[in-house]
């Protein structure tokens, strides 16, 4: 398979461009909701729109009343909802919790599933405890209870917990703390009672929960996969979510880039436009070859992805580390060479930097998913 | 079974039965490569045997038409040959500078006639080809170039200096920019080829940092350079005066071929490698070496993604045709922090010059010779120049 778009893809990604540039633009979606500080960080409208337009179950099976698309498809709507910075449940509930859900029992997907394909229901993804991603370490505990569970302990970093009306949580159902095995994915409904969010607004805007669960009463049925056997689950879970989240960081990556290299073209000092000075022509041009990598190594972790390659597994790490390196520097870039105007509230790519910082730190940064290379490779 | 499946099992077993495994060893030294020529000489036999077989079947240049010497592979074809010769480890039974430079050129700008000689020869390894462009005062600037050929009817008189030329003191021929008309930068320069035997013509090695000398300051005292050598065969390519086009076509080939060299197919990390030899030496990586070898391979394996997209890009008229500056800046950029690495990795050893141990200081050596990747060929400078004007569009550049 070629490393660029086919035909129906390219249509997508001129759809999905356009549409995320006039409905999920800054001003419309972003600003707007921050502005009026929106508790759920998001605007429902929108996602019913993606909604319309087939994106919120593009991963969805067309048995269980999806698109059955790929990661490329979904790729191609996170690049453009990172080039807009569009708050929206996207990532978490049409990509995490989707992924998951193509493990649950009919009865999980007839439950949450026509939800989410209708834009009505928002997904929160809970797995990381402490400040740094770590899903090897499980210490929140789901004890046997009657028919069903009891779960005690606490999550963090759950984007758009408080306004979920799932959570996907991973617990440990058996074995110690750093196990491989004896983790339960579980779906925790919204309304579950002994369950509490301390909802925290992030620098990028988003909202963030801090989960305690304090002896939540599951059913067995709430069980995503096999009790025990959760491990594959949250695997294949992250290993979408962080291709999704590198597509994503891909368009934020992008959209920074262009507008530096726009500003470039206008400002002018010392009597010329400063893109015309080469200190700052090399910079943008590294920029350029590195976001141009970053795009090609995402859709090859994609495409391996879809195919069910093995090389799925380092591709995601090496695509969500190249990523991060390459959106970060772009942010950085970006509001350098805007001078003081980058640095004010009233500007656009301010907002990039800030929405490259949640994003890097989702689902392991660079240094982890270096790291994860080394590991994986044998060193 | 796909025709390409097909082609694939051919060339594994002929590959098998021909590919002698003296051919499959990494290649060491410039020795180990063969660089055919009037002058040429075998190490051994295997590489008489290697490079006969090849050049009978036209695989020493497979993806040219068999008129000229190639054995006329479809793209498909010649990628699946790359891929089993990689495979098995096996060497190129023939390199030059013929093959890279200005066969494509041939291939792209020469007459009937031209191909059906030039191609053939170098195609055969009977012809060894240097590249005459850089000049002591114009190097990224080339096109101001001075050596210059005077009109005299039938052939130029040739005067002026070349350095830098690769392999001059080893070579046949040489493709030359030279200047026909001064008054017109641009529109003033040929694409000459001549026999560097014919007289007039001196070249004196320059000796490298990495203790080797493969290239040469060549000087041009009065040397004829015919205008035709026979029926449909000038002595120059595409048109006169219109040489800086034939130039800046090679000189994106050439950018593409060595950006290959960060990527390509190699999809193995580094740090792996790294690992094993520092425990041959007794030695465990620090943990800062091993996080650069980690970030080292995480930008790698992103290139060689890139270089996929790319090939594919390119096969199928998408890319931006400016886009091989860009590969070509990354890639060498690449190939000279892997050296650094590997230079690290290696300690004190890997500081040892001649010594048997290191195979005559191939890991010095190596490394040094690296730090010309960004310089040859177009430095990284230019390329980031190149990139700024054609893709980003940027004012002034
Ligand atoms: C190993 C090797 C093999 C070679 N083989 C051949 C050969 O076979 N035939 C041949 O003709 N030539 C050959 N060359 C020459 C090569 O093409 C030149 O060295 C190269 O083009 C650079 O020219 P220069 O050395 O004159 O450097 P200069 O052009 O003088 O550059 C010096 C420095 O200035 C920078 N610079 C120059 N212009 C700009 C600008 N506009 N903006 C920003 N920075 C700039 C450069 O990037 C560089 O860092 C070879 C070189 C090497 C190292």
């Amino acid at each position: 398979m070629p490393l660029y778009h086919d035909e129906d893809q390219a249509m997508l990604a001129d759809t999905a461009r356009g549409f995320m540039a006039d409905e999920g633009n800054i001003a419309k979606q972003l600003r707007h909701w921050r502005d009026r500080d929106c508790p759920d960080g998001f605007g429902h409208a929108l996602w019913k729109q993606m909604a319309e337009m087939g994106f919120t179950g593009m991963l969805v099976d067309e048995d269980d009343g999806g698109l059955g698309m790929g990661h490329v498809e979904a790729g191609i709507v996170l690049e453009e909802i990172g080039r807009n910075l569009t708050p929206s449940p996207f990532l978490t509930s049409s990509v995490l919790a989707a992924t998951a859900l193509k493990h649950g029992s009919n009865d999980l997907k007839g439950r949450y599933l026509p939800g989410l394909i209708a834009g009505d229901s928002v997904f929160a993804v809970a797995v990381d405890e402490t400040a740094k991603h770590r899903p090897s370490r499980i210490t929140t505990r789901a004890e046997k209870s009657g028919n069903g569970f009891k779960l005690t302990g606490s999550k963090s970093f759950v984007i758009q917990g408080a306004s979920a009306d799932m959570l996907v949580v991973a617990a440990r159902t058996s074995g110690a703390d750093d196990d491989d095995d004896g983790i339960t994915l579980f779906a925790v409904p919204k309304n579950a009672a002994n369950m509490s969010h301390d909802a925290l607004r992030l620098v990028d805007s988003s909202m963030a929960t801090h989960t305690k669960f304090d002896g939540v009463d599951l059913d067995g049925d709430a069980v995503i996969g096999e009790v025990d056997g959760g491990r594959e689950v949250l695997n294949a879970m992250l290993m979408a979510g962080r291709i999704g989240a590198a597509a994503e960081g891909v368009g934020v990556a992008g959209g920074a880039m262009d507008m530096t290299v726009d500003y470039l073209k206008q400002r002018k000092q010392f009597g010329q436009l400063i893109g015309e000075f080469q200190a700052l022509q090399h910079r943008a041009s590294h920029l350029y070859s590195e976001v141009e990598i970053a795009r090609a190594v995402v859709i090859k972790a994609q495409q391996l992805l879809d195919a069910g390659a093995e090389s799925a597994e380092l591709m995601s790490s090496v695509a969500k580390a190249k990523v991060a390196k390459t959106a970060g520097l772009s942010v950085k870039e970006g509001v350098q060479m805007h001078g003081g105007i980058g640095m004010t509230d009233e500007y656009d790519i301010g907002l990039y930097m800030k929405r490259d910082r949640a994003l890097q730190e989702f689902l392991g940064d660079a240094y982890f998913h270096a790291n994860r290379v080394a590991e994986l490779s044998g060193y | 079974m796909s025709e390409l499946e097909t082609f694939r099992n051919e060339t594994r077993s002929w590959l098998e039965a021909n590919c002698p495994a003296e051919m499959r060893e990494p290649i060491r030294d410039d020795d180990d490569v063969f660089w055919g020529g009037r002058n040429a000489t075998f190490k051994n036999d295997a590489q008489k045997a290697w490079f006969e077989v090849c050049r009978d079947k036209g695989y020493t240049v497979p993806a040219w038409p068999k008129a000229y010497g190639g054995a006329g592979l479809t793209a498909p074809e010649a990628k699946v040959l790359r891929q089993e010769m990689s495979r098995i480890g096996a060497r190129p039974p023939l390199s030059s500078f013929g093959i890279w430079m200005l066969g494509p050129a041939l291939l792209q700008f020469g007459t009937e006639g031209q191909k059906q000689r030039f191609l053939n020869e170098i195609a055969r390894g009977e012809i060894r080809w240097c590249q005459g462009y850089s000049e002591p005062g114009s190097g990224s600037d080339l096109v101001s170039m001075q050596t210059f050929g005077e009109d005299k009817g039938d052939h130029w008189t040739v005067n002026g200096q070349k350095i830098w030329t690769s392999y001059a003191d080893e070579a046949d021929w040489i493709f030359c920019l030279v200047r026909t008309d001064k008054d017109n930068k641009y529109k003033g320069i040929t694409f000459m080829l001549f026999d560097m035997a014919g007289g007039g013509v001196t070249t004196k090695p320059i000796l490298l940092i990495s203790g080797n000398s493969p290239f040469c300051e060549t000087f041009f005292d009065d040397v004829t350079v015919p205008k035709s050598y026979g029926e449909d065969c000038p002595g120059f390519v595409g048109e006169i005066g219109r040489g800086w086009d034939v130039a800046k076509y090679l000189l994106g080939h050439e950018r593409e071929m060595i950006s290959g060299m960060g990527g390509g197919e190699r999809t193995a990390a580094i740090g792996t490698a790294m690992k094993r030899h520092s425990a041959k030496t007794g030695d465990e990586l620090d943990p800062a070496l091993r996080a650069d070898l980690a970030m080292f391979d995480v930008d790698a394996l992103a290139f060689t993604a890139m270089a996929e997209k790319f090939m594919d890009e390119m096969k199928s008229g998408k890319g931006h045709p400016a886009q091989p500056n860009m590969m070509k800046y990354v890639g060498t950029e690449l190939n000279k922090r892997r050296h650094e690495l590997m230079m690290s990795v290696g300690g004190s050893r890997s500081l040892e010059w001649d010594s048997e141990e290191t195979g005559g200081g191939k890991p010095s050596r190596g490394w040094l010779r690296t730090k010309a990747n960004s310089i040859e060929g177009g430095t990284s400078e230019v390329m980031l120049n190149v990139i700024s004007k054609r893709i980003l569009e940027l004012p002034g550049s």
